[in-house]
């Protein structure tokens, strides 16, 4: 585990330097969870980092980690009855602080105000027993010691900033009156009430009609412009990828798998299973091919990840590397042109034909 | 595979006539004015206070081979329209016929023989499987049920169908929790292909799974189509899915079919706006595609209740078209093109229904904020119909299109805006001017609405009176180019309507077509004044 740690790709970007440069850096994050089956390894060295006014968005499908390392960021595994037993590693640097390490109260104190969350599903995140306004105003005023007529004031401009019609009127509402797209704004609203630099959003789109989708998007794109803060969002709809964001993680198993700028990511995926995501997707902007080309097998248990790349059960040109590799060594990041990495043991030429030849005039 | 299905088509003698070969393309499926309503009670009494119209009158088929999609938001009932044509549920009204034979009003025992006819998918592979049972119980249940016992032992049957759906045979003794999202949904598959159905209704078969298992279901459901000639409907929110599994499409708005077309049609020229609207918001996995947001149509708020939804056109709270037709009749689900059945007054992509209609002046103002301007500008002449009442200046689109003046076109056009940059005062004093002869056009062309509307080709037809020959559209689209400014618009005008009646392909009515002149020219350059509203941008 520790040579993972001492491994320049883990760690690729001022690794020299403690103090990193770059708004959020994640170095080598890990996340265990011990249970009764065996220790489920939800993230298993992960690392990125990710300035203001950018957007990482990071893909995968349901148990590759993605929610699991948002969660790790914002602190929220230490929280509950099960906080205890979670195993983190590794080091989260926001703004020059560093969180794995840091007391629960300190993160507390970011919690929020330098970093907030939008979750996917607003009705079982939000309080059904209080009012929207009340549950914006307890998160503003947690934050900042103002009355609660202050506040309030403060409830209703951001209920009016993520567009709610009569602010004034909706603040008083609860959240099973609000419409499901009209509950995410009232979300958006909350973690956004003091300003915060870092905004993860997990799936917040996912749960909303394609309509109500294009509104929120714009919405937490416009809200990004103003406020200059770093958004993370997690989904695994690559349209929405494409739509917003800068940067891209495709994670599996456990394991980022890809990063790059998102344009190199579309455009000269390096990765079999980042193809495999793009093939499987019905595309509203093109004839339909005759077939979709999906990702043959099962996403992998992550208590028993298998060995060596993780993706090789499922991969269709596994056999490609001599010696038997993929299955039992596991894949670094690599660099493949400036700011896009790749793990996996396909040769450079390999990958470059397959993608060229097979896979892209498919897509 | 292909063997041991030839032998189980042996095995069930009723299902040999499900005929294999698609091909005839006979009606399986008729829905003719269909409703469900849902009561809602109060008080003591329980006495009825409204109703949920979660599906107010729809009408469609579904032929023998082929799958339809239904799309549309959530709440718009595709999903109880789903379940009412299943018979899940009691229609309000309307009628249903399966093949031939109308099974609206059957009981639940008369029901049952049907049932191995008609069969459902379900959308939450979680829910939908009892967990107190295995596979084999689940999966053999229909055979149980309608009491067929199929060659070689209903064991066997269970075992070959979950091989069918890409599971292992050796799954039989399992439960449902043992299995991911997507063997679920293959095992609710082969529980509905178990009595080999003719029509599959599939509810959101995919959305509860990952992309990549999405994938694998998608292409399952296609084989065994091809394999087994199974009818679909599939029930849909995503019209990604939805365009790659559909022969024909199905989009629904509260309650409504707004638009019926095949695939090509409804992905290349969707007629109703909400389609328009709709298709627009699915992102596109293309970063390069990121700027150009120009194409998106944003609407606004959510759709209205289901309780007491809008009258008349039940998109016109929303659309960015609407007219005051559209808030007093509601539109007629016509074929305005073959294979493209479309309920709208002003259809994207043809000839407007209503031309002269009155722009709403909240649908203008949210026209101006919403729709980009590359859509209001690429949008045909005949699709810009909101000002025409307002403002009819003038220009020769159709006659352009169709005569040798096209060089004309883009002059005139160009004079156009020029006059009206130069002074807005004219420009206004002229649309008014002009006003009176495009009404005269207009009242000649305001065929009543639904005879203007059943036959497509209507109203140019109608309004042309023995043809003036393309020259003289030519020579009146010259004058237009040349003249000063004030009397350009007149004599567009004029061309204009000369160029209807020589054009066969002349799709626009002058109302239309001086709308989008009226758009070009005093609206765009002379923001703030009163043109903006009715001119939408």
């Amino acid at each position: 585990m520790t040579e993972l740690s001492k491994n320049g790709a883990a760690v690729d970007e001022s690794a020299a330097a403690q103090r990193p440069e770059a708004f959020l850096e994640v170095r080598d994050l890990k996340v265990h969870f011990p249970t009764d089956d065996g220790l489920v390894k939800s993230v298993d060295g992960v690392s990125f980092s990710l300035e203001k006014g950018k957007t990482l968005a990071i893909v995968g499908e349901s148990g590759s980690g993605k929610s699991v390392t948002s969660l790790a960021v914002m602190g929220l595994h230490r929280l509950g009855p099960r906080g205890k037993n979670v195993r983190m590693s590794g080091e989260i640097w926001l703004d020059g602080k560093e969180l794995v390490s840091a007391s629960p109260d300190e993160v507390r104190k970011l919690r929020g105000r330098e970093m907030a969350m939008i979750f996917q599903d607003p009705l079982s995140a939000m309080h059904p027993y209080y009012k929207v306004g009340d549950q914006i105003v307890e998160a503003y005023r947690v934050h900042h010691d103002v009355s609660k007529k202050v506040a309030r004031a403060r409830a209703i401009e951001m209920l009016d900033r993520v567009g709610i019609p009569e602010p004034a009127k909706r603040v008083d509402g609860y959240p099973h009156e609000f419409s499901g797209g009209m509950r995410q704004r009232a979300m958006i609203a909350m973690a956004l009430v003091n300003n915060p630099e870092l905004l993860i959003a997990d799936e917040p789109t996912t749960a909303l009609d394609v309509t109500v989708q294009a509104q929120i998007l714009d919405l937490i794109r416009d809200l990004q412009k103003e406020f200059g803060s770093a958004v993370i969002m997690i989904t695994h709809d690559l349209g929405v990828v494409a739509e917003i964001a800068d940067e891209v993680l495709v994670m599996y198993g456990g394991r980022c798998v890809e990063r790059g700028p998102a344009g190199e990511v579309f455009e000269q995926p390096q990765h079999p299973y980042t193809w495999g995501l793009l093939g499987s997707m019905p595309r509203i902007d093109r004839e339909t091919s005759e077939r979709l080309i999906p990702v043959k097998g099962q996403p992998p248990s992550l208590i028993n990840v298998p060995s060596g790349c993780a993706f090789h059960p499922r991969c269709p040109y596994a056999d490609i590397p001599k010696g038997n590799v993929t299955r039992t060594v596991r894949p670094e990041l690599e660099q493949v042109s400036t700011g896009h990495w790749s793990a996996c043991h396909l040769p450079t030429e390999d990958r470059q034909r397959i993608w060229t030849e097979e896979i892209a005039p498919k897509l | 595979m292909s063997e041991t299905k030839k032998t189980d088509e042996a095995a069930i003698p009723q299902q040999t006539s499900a005929s294999e070969g698609s091909a005839d393309r006979e009606v399986l499926l008729r829905v003719e004015g269909l409703t469900k309503h849902f009561p809602i009670k109060k008080g003591i009494l329980q006495r009825q206070v409204g109703a949920v119209k979660a599906v107010d009158g729809i009408d469609f088929e579904v032929r023998k081979g082929e799958t339809l999609g239904v799309v549309g938001e959530s709440g718009c009932g595709k999903s109880t329209m789903g379940r009412v044509i299943t018979r899940l549920q009691d229609p309000t009204g309307g009628k249903i016929t399966f093949e031939g034979q109308d099974i609206t009003r059957l009981s639940t025992g008369q029901m049952r023989p049907l049932r191995r006819d008609i069969q459902m998918i379900f959308q939450d592979p979680y829910g939908s499987l009892n967990p107190r049972h295995t596979i084999g119980s689940i999966v053999s249940a229909p055979f149980r049920l309608q009491g067929v016992e199929p060659e070689g032992g209903v064991k066997k049957e269970v075992q070959r169908l979950l091989s069918l759906v890409g599971l292992s045979p050796e799954h039989y003794n399992r439960y449902p929790h043992e299995f991911s999202g997507g063997q679920r949904q293959r095992i609710g598959i082969a529980r509905a292909l178990a009595l080999k159905p003719k029509l599959v209704v599939a509810d959101e078969p995919v959305s509860a799974l990952d992309v990549s298992i999405q994938a694998q279901v998608v292409n399952l459901m296609d084989d065994l189509q091809q394999e087994l000639g199974l009818t679909y409907v599939i029930i849909a929110h995503d019209l990604s899915v939805v365009r790659h599994v559909s022969d024909r499409i199905a989009v629904m708005y509260l309650g409504k079919i707004v638009e019926l077309a095949d695939r090509t049609s409804l992905y290349e020229a969707p007629m109703h706006p909400y389609t328009k609207a709709l298709m627009s918001a699915v992102p596109v996995p293309d970063p390069k595609r990121r700027g150009q947001k120009n194409e998106r149509i944003l609407l606004r708020g959510d759709v209205p209740s289901p309780i007491a939804p809008p009258s008349g056109c039940r998109f016109h709270t929303r659309c960015w078209k609407a007219t005051e037709i559209c808030r007093t009749t509601e539109p007629q689900l016509i074929e305005l093109r073959p294979g493209q059945r479309v309920a709208c007054h002003h259809p994207e992509n043809f000839a407007d229904q209503a031309p002269q209609d009155t722009v709403l002046l909240s649908a203008a103002k949210e026209a101006s904020e919403l729709v980009p301007d590359a859509v209001v500008a690429d949008a045909p002449a005949e699709t810009k119909p909101a000002a025409a009442g307002d403002e009819p200046a003038a220009e020769e689109k159709p006659a352009g299109d169709k005569e040798p003046a096209a060089e004309e076109k883009p002059a005139a056009k160009d004079t156009a805006s020029e006059q009206a940059e130069g002074s807005e005062a004219t420009a206004s004093e002229q649309a008014e001017g002009s006003e009176a002869t495009a009404s005269g056009d207009a009242s000649k062309t305001a065929v009543p609405e639904t005879a203007a509307s059943k036959t497509p080709a209507a109203e140019p037809a109608e309004a042309a009176e023995p043809a003036e020959d393309a020259a003289s559209a030519e020579a009146v689209a010259e004058a237009a180019d040349t003249a000063p400014a004030p009397e350009a618009a007149e004599a567009a005008a004029a061309a204009e309507t000369a160029g209807e009646k020589t054009g066969p392909g002349a799709k626009s009515t002058p109302g239309k077509a001086t709308g989008k002149a009226a758009k070009k020219t005093p609206g765009k350059p002379a923001t703030g004044t009163g043109s903006e509203e009715s001119s939408g941008k």
